[in-house]
């Protein structure tokens, strides 16, 4: 278990170097470095001085070597500065990535709570009235476009019935009295995003959460549990749900390593600052530092995300060991 | 044979309500087992044997239905416990063996917890004591080192260690009627002669009364006292064993008799029952097997021949128009 740990952590972090070597190529392949920037912004500048800043600025060397620098800052705890903004990377990200972990778990915890439920009761009534009315909704809320869903709930909840602020993540100018009433006042702003976010996961999830309930309980041992003369309750939790958690572990550790990562749309929506809007606006305005540190934050979510996940496989199932 | 049954079935009709229309997979099946005794079920795949058994344990889920008839376990019918009912009877009175040990144990419990969660709920021991009982049942199945075996996991262990394994948890409450749905069926031959013997020897120490489903008639000749013969969901032929096997009444039990290759004897080819089992909805109005029948009379595509005891041995029945003189 702990070798297989262990060969399991290099090989995410070799992972690691040879996705955020091929991300840094990626960026460098974009036209316009700083240096153009610099050139657009001041007519006046001489050929001779553009040559002096590539130079000064390392942008004369092979991407290698550029990469080299750039990771061996890194590892020394320097995230760089942001161009577009001039101040540090770690400034910028690290309220935007709050935020965003803030929006992400609240949709993935809301839309968890309600489809594993939801599915799970379909899955023991199939082809019943609830279980297609259910279907058909699953399919409607994974089918809707989140930039209609999102201004549609806009129009509806702040435009029409007044009841909830159409974006931001505070009310501007107010002072807060206590802790409660700043939470309260944030959650004002994130019920619609989460809204939005969850009615698409929801679907997604509970359909999931369906066919793995129903895969388990169409197994024998089902069966023999109930010949046995268990209730259906035990017949269903400790016998059913135990083999369907198998395959949802890997739906929710997985949707787990996107919580920092952002959802682009439905933040620009919402005017809410966070993660998936910086990224975006980062590499549109060629902010180097900022979008590669965004990049391999995201990878390593998804990379430690597997990890966990397999990790727990071994757990939910003992057919599975890491010897 | 004076004491009443411990297992009295009659008029047992199981309805699968199909897309197609309604199919009766267990058409008006009786019969009665009594005390310490095995009744075997013979018949091919998909004559309703296997029906029969879950029916009585109210294990048939939708789209199908027992439409009629009774199941008295000691009096008490079956099919019309409700289910908090039949769940203290399940696993309790009434237990079951099942075809496949690989998959009839849940692969993420351990032995012992399967074994154990049965035991707390029949029997109402402690965890502690629920335990000692799984080791001991462990123990009289034959499993080695049960202590050890108690905490491992299905996977872990052979075919025949699992049917063993499910042999003890079906025994562990002490039930008077078992029912042994193929239990040597997915196991390789040396491994079922074991089974076999186990078996035997546990019924004749537990005084059971056994159900004992197959489509191997050389183990129904050496566990059951008693033969049932099954085809299209109905019955065709019931009688004591070696009656049955030595001279069947019924062209179908006769059939199903020479097509198995007999020891000592030499030949080409074995013979089969020409056809297949025809599809629900080509089953004639009459006697099923009038497809695949070698002596079908024109009456058999008409009318349902009743099950009508022997004339020269009236412990015997046959469903049959035109049966083997015996």
């Amino acid at each position: 278990m702990t070798t297989y740990i262990f060969r399991r952590i290099i090989q995410t972090v070799l992972l690691l170097i040879v996705l955020s070597y091929v991300c840094f190529n990626l960026m460098t392949l974009m036209p316009g470095d700083p240096i153009e920037l610099m050139i657009s912004s001041n007519p006046k500048i001489t050929t001779e001085d553009v040559a002096r800043l590539r130079e000064f600025y390392g942008l004369d060397q092979p991407t290698y070597v550029r990469y080299k620098n750039w990771i061996s800052t890194l590892l020394e705890g320097d995230l760089g500065y942001s161009r577009t903004y001039r101040i540090p990377v770690a400034e910028m990200i690290g309220p935007a990535l709050k935020y965003t972990f803030i929006l992400s778990m609240c949709s993935l915890i809301l839309s968890l709570a309600i489809a594993i439920p939801l599915g799970i009761y379909c899955a023991l009534r199939p082809n019943s009235k609830f279980d297609y009315i259910v279907n058909l909704l699953s399919f409607a809320g994974i089918s809707a476009p989140s930039f209609w869903l999102g201004i549609v709930l806009i129009i509806v909840f702040s435009v029409k019935l007044g009841w909830l602020p159409a974006g931001g993540y505070q009310t501007t100018g107010l002072v807060y009295d206590n802790i409660f009433s700043e939470i309260l006042d944030k959650a004002k702003y994130l019920i619609l995003p989460v809204v939005s976010l969850s009615i698409q996961s929801i679907g997604r999830f509970s359909r999931f959460a369906r066919s793995a309930m129903m895969e388990a309980m169409r197994n024998d041992y089902i069966r023999t549990a109930r010949a046995k003369g268990l209730s259906e309750n035990i017949v269903i939790w400790n016998h059913g749900f135990r083999n369907a958690l198998i395959p949802l572990i890997t739906i929710v550790t997985l949707s787990l390593s996107s919580v920092f990562s952002g959802a682009l749309i439905t933040e620009t929506l919402f005017a809410y600052p966070g993660a998936g809007r910086l990224i975006y606006t980062s590499i549109i305005s060629n902010d180097f530092n900022v979008a590669m540190v965004s990049f391999i934050i995201s990878i390593s979510m998804v990379l430690v995300m597997s990890l966990i996940a397999d990790l727990l496989y071994g757990v939910a199932d003992p057919r599975i060991s890491y010897e | 044979m004076t004491s009443s049954p411990v297992l009295k079935v009659e008029q047992l009709e199981t309805t699968f309500f199909l897309k197609s229309g309604p199919f009766k997979a267990v058409n008006n099946v009786s019969y009665e087992i009594y005390n310490g005794q095995t009744l075997g079920i013979v018949g091919e795949s998909g004559c309703g044997k296997s029906v029969t058994s879950f029916s009585l344990m109210q294990l048939i889920s939708s789209p199908g239905r027992v439409t009629n008839g009774s199941a008295l376990l000691n009096g008490e019918d079956l099919i019309r416990m409700n289910a908090a009912q039949i769940e203290s009877v399940r696993g309790g009175k009434m237990a079951m063996i099942f075809q496949e040990p690989m998959t009839a144990l849940n692969p993420v419990l351990t032995i012992g917890y399967q074994m154990s969660e049965q035991i707390i709920k029949h029997m109402s021991y402690s965890p502690a004591d629920a335990r000692d009982r799984a080791i001991e049942m462990l123990q009289l199945v034959g499993i080695p080192s049960a202590q050890e075996r108690y905490s491992t996991y299905p996977h872990q262990l052979s075919g025949g260690m699992r049917q063993r394994a499910m042999i003890a948890m079906a025994l562990s409450c002490n039930p008077q009627f078992l029912i042994a749905d193929e239990p040597t069926t997915a196991l390789d031959v040396t491994i079922q002669a074991q089974i076999l013997e186990l078996f035997q020897g546990l019924q004749e120490k537990l005084n059971m009364s056994v159900q004992f489903i197959t489509h191997d008639l050389g183990v129904i000749s050496e566990v059951s006292d008693n033969v049932l013969v099954m085809y299209g969901g109905q019955m065709c032929e019931k009688g004591p064993t070696q009656d049955v096997l030595n001279t069947p009444a019924h062209p179908y039990t006769a059939a199903l008799i020479e097509s198995r290759p007999k020891v000592g004897q030499y030949i080409q080819r074995l013979k089969t029952i020409e056809g297949s089992v025809p599809a629900p909805h080509e089953i004639p109005a009459g006697c099923p097997f009038a497809t695949r029948c070698s002596r079908v009379l024109a009456e058999c595509w008409i009318q349902k021949p009743p099950m009508k005891p022997l004339q020269t041995n009236p412990q015997r029945e046959a469903a049959c128009f035109n049966p083997h003189k015996v």
